[in-house]
């Protein structure tokens, strides 16, 4: 493509605004008319992780300064709701009857002003009769004390119960000459957006429901909320300003915002929330929450030929999204990148007092990886092979048509080994080798840790296409209208330049619109790293459409055959061959076009199936092994999202999936004391990592693109996330590999570390 | 979350906070920079009804060469300790603790005297000015008195100070020889899992612990056991023995206390050279 925008490092549209006025998020609608004297809303919230709510006294809090009103579930007349994916599992949008984890919201508390919401629900007397705490996964496997009662088990999910096969254990191991086991824990970990959950909701004159939401997708918030408030389909308008991350868990709607209409109908007035810190990290949902008993086997020259997993997944105190990751993400992944003869997966989703896990950055791939890397790393150690080479043996040779899986799961190209060679000559991997042994040999404080991982994953795996509106107004401009939702990732830029790729519109006289239900319809949100290969692909669709219906246009008012006009893109204007001073531009074509409607195409894209992301990653750590402390030196990156549209906007989503990573890897882990408090519920306890723990990213470029669809591209929202996770855990295990450690579970933090130096020392390692 | 509802009155002079702190009594608390206090107010740790605000108390904030010592305003800002070339030159290893307060944004805003007066354990500035012989100089009614850091810190957020009283200057002995600044924490703008201040010159020295119990810890058997000639390794093997250490989310107190032996080892030999 000569000449074409696409590909090129352009500079992001809406950094300008960010950088200057900043944003316009959901508790900056200061001037919106419907929300004109709106009330404050405060939610009271469980403060004991299970228990029967035997009274709520709200007498005191009405008499605190500012309160209008105080809702319970009873007052909202809130009927119980079964969970999407267990519908056995029933709660009430606010907790009647039960609560089941810190942070759930049990009342609302209307005030005029935002301050004067905390002291008042302070004063909501919530009696509670306390049941067993199950925190721990296996305890709540076990327990006789069910979360859900109407389960009859704490079990919520499982894939033997939809027909996947089951476990066959030892037995698929007797062949081979090597066998290891492990029990890895990938830990419970919060999102952490740096805007927190915020929401809206005004009632119009005509009973029709305005409600602003801070969402990665606002058409689906828009199907949830008009069941939840019983609605008629024209009677609910989702808007969606600008967004301050999710990291997936902004995908649904939560309680908070499923009442947050019958609040505000109640009330008479229209009713805004933001929640604090402290809450989005107890009720904003949860991700990863993984026990993984993995057993590898094969010969001991390197041929990994059986591999076994049972995955226990936390789902916390609800049956969302976070219950089916595991069956639907984790299991089909399970055997990543390499070519395994036999294997079995089993996954099993349990209730636990704990906030609901949901999707997060990766959503079941990251543990997938996770537990195959560590697994190999084990395996490598126990036939005494270097990581990187028993990696090399086991992968699924290069392949440009589609390769299926023992497991079953089908991925469109891959090359793994080109990208694991790419990532270990840009780490120099031979002399990292050469230093760690010569460090090993100086009995040096500061040890190297070398750390390998290779993966692929599965992006746009939940969704079947996307849809995409371009609009062309009287002045030239155009405008773009998309089912897709940004909240960092650049749509603006990505979307306008993939529009004046093949219209000529300059980038600065395209406008994209979002995330606005009565604008757009029709979307899929923001998610599963889909928007660029669905989301892109349907402007690009779009886009060629919209010339093809123009060039009809233009010969209609030229007075010319079509097949005889020409469309100009450095003019972006059409004209009849050998004649381009006779020309007609996208502005006179949309005034010719005012009274039929103006000039605009609309496509439904179909996407031909879900892509595969693949890469390798490299860490470099250095272990104090006098203290356990890790530094972070290097973190080489080689991703293949296929064809790239924009370099810039590719590092960007490398370099926060790679901190993201890390950060698991090294410091994150949501945490509750014995009775189920939360104890990592701001960011001084939770460690949520910042640039100072982390060195320069080397990110190296690789470009397989997918044959399933036109611009070649696979996903990369997600794909740093899942190579660094265990290539930083390794590269932490693999400085102490001399001194006998094989594993350490994340989060490897210093004093793990150190607890695990000491184990060795007793053993005489 | 949201704060308590509180009132506030901004003094201009510290005479004026002193007799308000007077008229307010326990419902008071001075607020300087904010970054101590405000925290817990926001966690509901703290609701004290009436703040008094001593932020623009301007004649607070300085820095002094006073012959043997330096004098450091109560309301000296870490920014303004940690880049000042008065303390960079006569007590290098203050200068470089505040460096390592919160992150940039947290150092602009907090005050020396804000922070000693908060008495936090956990904080950076209590245990280096402790190790550094350092007296504060405290205001109430009745005028001034000087308290030496070893006898100011009572207890977890208590100090010596009289709820009367605030913390107007600290005066620092000019140090000779080496010093070291040893923090461990997890991420560059946490408190301290464990911390170090120290400093040497031949037989005399000083060392403090960040973290390490309810107080600051002046490692007082360190200091004497190389005053009577034992090796650095000997003497860091005491570091603990003054010492409470807590359990908490990010350490157990077996941990912290072989922190404190490395950390103590690793501030000698740096204070040594």
């Amino acid at each position: 493509m000569a000449g074409s925008i696409l590909g090129n490092r352009v500079l992001r549209k809406e950094d300008p605004k960010f950088l200057t006025t900043g944003g316009v998020y959901v508790d900056d609608l200061n001037s919106e008319p419907l929300l004109v004297g709106a009330l404050h809303a405060t939610f009271v919230r469980s403060t004991v992780a299970h228990a029967n709510i035997t009274s709520i006294d709200v007498s005191d809090a009405l008499e605190s300064p500012g309160v209008v009103a105080i809702y319970t579930a009873a007052d909202l007349g809130l009927e119980p709701v079964a969970a999407t994916f267990n519908p056995m599992a029933k709660r009430t949008l606010l907790a009647s009857g039960k609560v089941r984890y810190v942070g759930e919201p049990i009342a609302v508390v209307l005030t005029e002003f935002a301050n004067q919401g905390e002291d008042a629900a302070e004063k909501v007397i919530v009696d509670y009769d306390t049941l067993e705490v199950l925190i721990d996964i296996e305890q709540a496997m076990t327990s006789t004390t069910h979360i859900f009662e109407e389960c009859g088990s704490n079990v919520v999910f499982d894939s033997t119960a939809i027909g996947m096969p089951d476990n066959t254990g030892d037995e698929m191991f007797a062949d081979c000459e090597v066998v290891v086991k492990g029990r890895f824990v990938n830990q419970r970990v919060a999102p952490c957006p740096l805007e927190v959950r915020a929401s809206a909701a005004a009632w119009d004159n005509d009973g029709r429901l305005t409600q602003w939401m801070s969402t990665q997708h606002a058409q689906g918030a828009r199907d949830t909320i008009q069941t939840a408030n019983g609605l008629d389909a024209e009677k609910i308008r989702v808007i969606t300003p600008d967004v301050g991350g999710g990291f997936g868990a902004k995908i649904a709607a939560y309680p908070e915002e499923l009442v947050l209409g019958a609040v505000a109908k109640k009330a008479g007035k229209p009713v805004r929330w933001l929640e604090t810190r402290s809450e989005s990290m107890t009720a904003l949902g949860h991700g990863r929450a993984q026990i993984q008993y993995v057993t590898i086997g094969g010969t001991k020259a390197g041929k990994v030929t059986a591999y076994q997993m049972h995955v226990l997944q936390d789902s916390g105190a609800w049956v969302d999204i976070g219950a089916i990751l595991a069956p639907f993400m984790t299991r089909p992944m399970a055997s990543g990148v390499y070519d395994i003869p036999k294997i079995e997966v089993r996954t099993t989703s349990v209730a636990t007092n704990t906030t609901p896990v949901v999707a997060y950055r990766g959503a079941g791939r990251p543990e997938a990886t996770a537990a195959i890397e560590r697994a190999m790393d084990m395996f490598a150690a126990e036939i005494g092979k270097d990581a990187a080479e028993v990696r090399r043996v086991n992968l699924i040779p290069k392949f440009l048509e589609p390769h299926s899986t023992t497991i079953g799961q089908t991925y469109d190209v891959g090359d793994y080994e080109e990208s694991l060679n790419r990532v270990l000559a840009a780490a120099d991997y031979t002399k990292l080798r050469a230093e760690q042994a010569a460090r090993r040999a100086s009995g040096s404080v500061k040890q190297l840790g070398i750390g390998v991982s290779v993966y692929v994953e599965i992006t746009a795996g939940n969704s079947s296409g996307e849809s995409a509106k371009i609009e062309i107004t009287q002045d030239g401009r155009a405008v773009v209208f998309t089912g897709t939702s940004p909240h960092g990732q650049g749509h603006v830029t990505s979307w306008a330049m993939i529009a004046s790729d093949q219209t000529g519109i300059p980038m600065d006289k395209i406008d994209v619109v979002w995330g606005d239900t009565d604008l757009v319809p029709k979307g899929g949100g923001t998610m599963g790293s889909r928007s660029l290969q669905q989301g892109g692909v349907a402007v690009h669709v779009a886009a060629g459409e919209l010339v093809e219906q123009a060039r009809k246009h233009a010969a209609r008012l030229l007075e010319a055959n079509e097949e005889d006009v020409v469309f100009d893109k450095e003019s972006a204007s059409f004209h009849v061959t050998g004649t381009p001073a006779v020309a007609k531009s996208w502005a006179d074509l949309s005034i010719a076009l005012a009274s039929d409607g103006g000039l605009i195409q609309e496509t439904d894209y179909v996407s031909q199936g879900a892509t595969f992301p693949f890469g390798a990653h490299v860490s470099v750590v250095e272990v104090d092994t006098e203290t356990g402390q890790v530094k972070m030196l290097r973190h080489v990156a080689c991703d293949d999202a296929g064809k790239v549209l924009n370099p810039l906007l590719l590092e960007g989503q490398i370099h926060g999936g790679i901190a993201q990573g890390a950060a698991q890897a090294l410091l994150e882990e949501v945490r509750y004391d014995g009775d189920g408090n939360p104890i990592t519920s701001n960011f001084a306890d939770y460690a949520f990592i910042s640039a100072a723990e982390l060195p320069s990213f080397e990110v190296i470029h690789m470009e397989t693109p997918t044959p399933r669809n036109a611009l070649g591209a696979k996903g990369i929202g997600e794909s740093g996330t899942i190579g660094s996770t265990p290539a930083v855990q390794s590269a932490v295990i693999d400085a102490l590999a001399h001194l006998g450690v094989r594993h350490i579970d994340m989060p490897t933090t210093a004093e793990r570390v150190w607890s695990e130096i000491q184990k060795q020392k007793v053993k005489g390692n | 979350m949201i704060p308590a509802q509180f009132d506030l009155k901004r003094a201009s002079s510290a005479a004026e906070a002193i007799s308000l702190i007077g008229e307010y009594g326990d419902e008071a608390k001075l607020l300087a920079g904010g970054h101590s206090l405000i925290p817990l107010m926001k966690l509901r740790l703290a609701q004290p009804s009436m703040l008094i605000d001593i932020g623009r108390i301007t004649d607070l904030s300085y820095i002094k060469d006073a012959g043997n010592h330096i004098s450091i305003g109560a309301l000296t800002r870490h920014m303004d300790v940690e880049k000042s070339d008065i303390v960079k030159q006569h007590v290098p290893l203050l200068a470089h603790a505040a460096s390592h307060v919160g992150d940039a944004q947290v150092r602009h805003r907090g005050t020396i005297g804000g922070s000693l007066a908060h008495a936090d354990s956990a904080s950076d500035l209590p245990a280096t000015t402790l190790a550094l012989g350092a007296t504060y100089v405290v205001q109430g009614p009745n005028g001034q008195r000087e308290i030496a850091a070893k006898d100011f810190y009572k207890g977890f957020l208590e100090s010596a100070l009289a709820p009367d009283e605030m913390l107007v200057e600290i005066r620092v002995p000019k140090t000779l020889g080496g010093w070291s600044f040893q923090k461990f924490n997890r991420r560059a703008q946490d408190w301290a899992i464990v911390g170090v201040a120290a400093w040497r010159n031949g037989k005399d020295s000083g060392v403090a612990l960040v973290n390490m119990g309810s107080t600051p810890i002046l490692a007082t058997s360190v200091s004497a056991a190389l005053a009577s000639g034992a090796s650095i390794a000997e003497a860091a093997e005491l570091a603990a023995a003054e010492a409470e250490p807590q359990s908490d989310l990010n350490a157990s107190s077996e941990y912290r206390t072989h922190l404190a032996k490395v950390l103590v080892r690793r501030a000698l030999e740096e204070s040594t050279k």
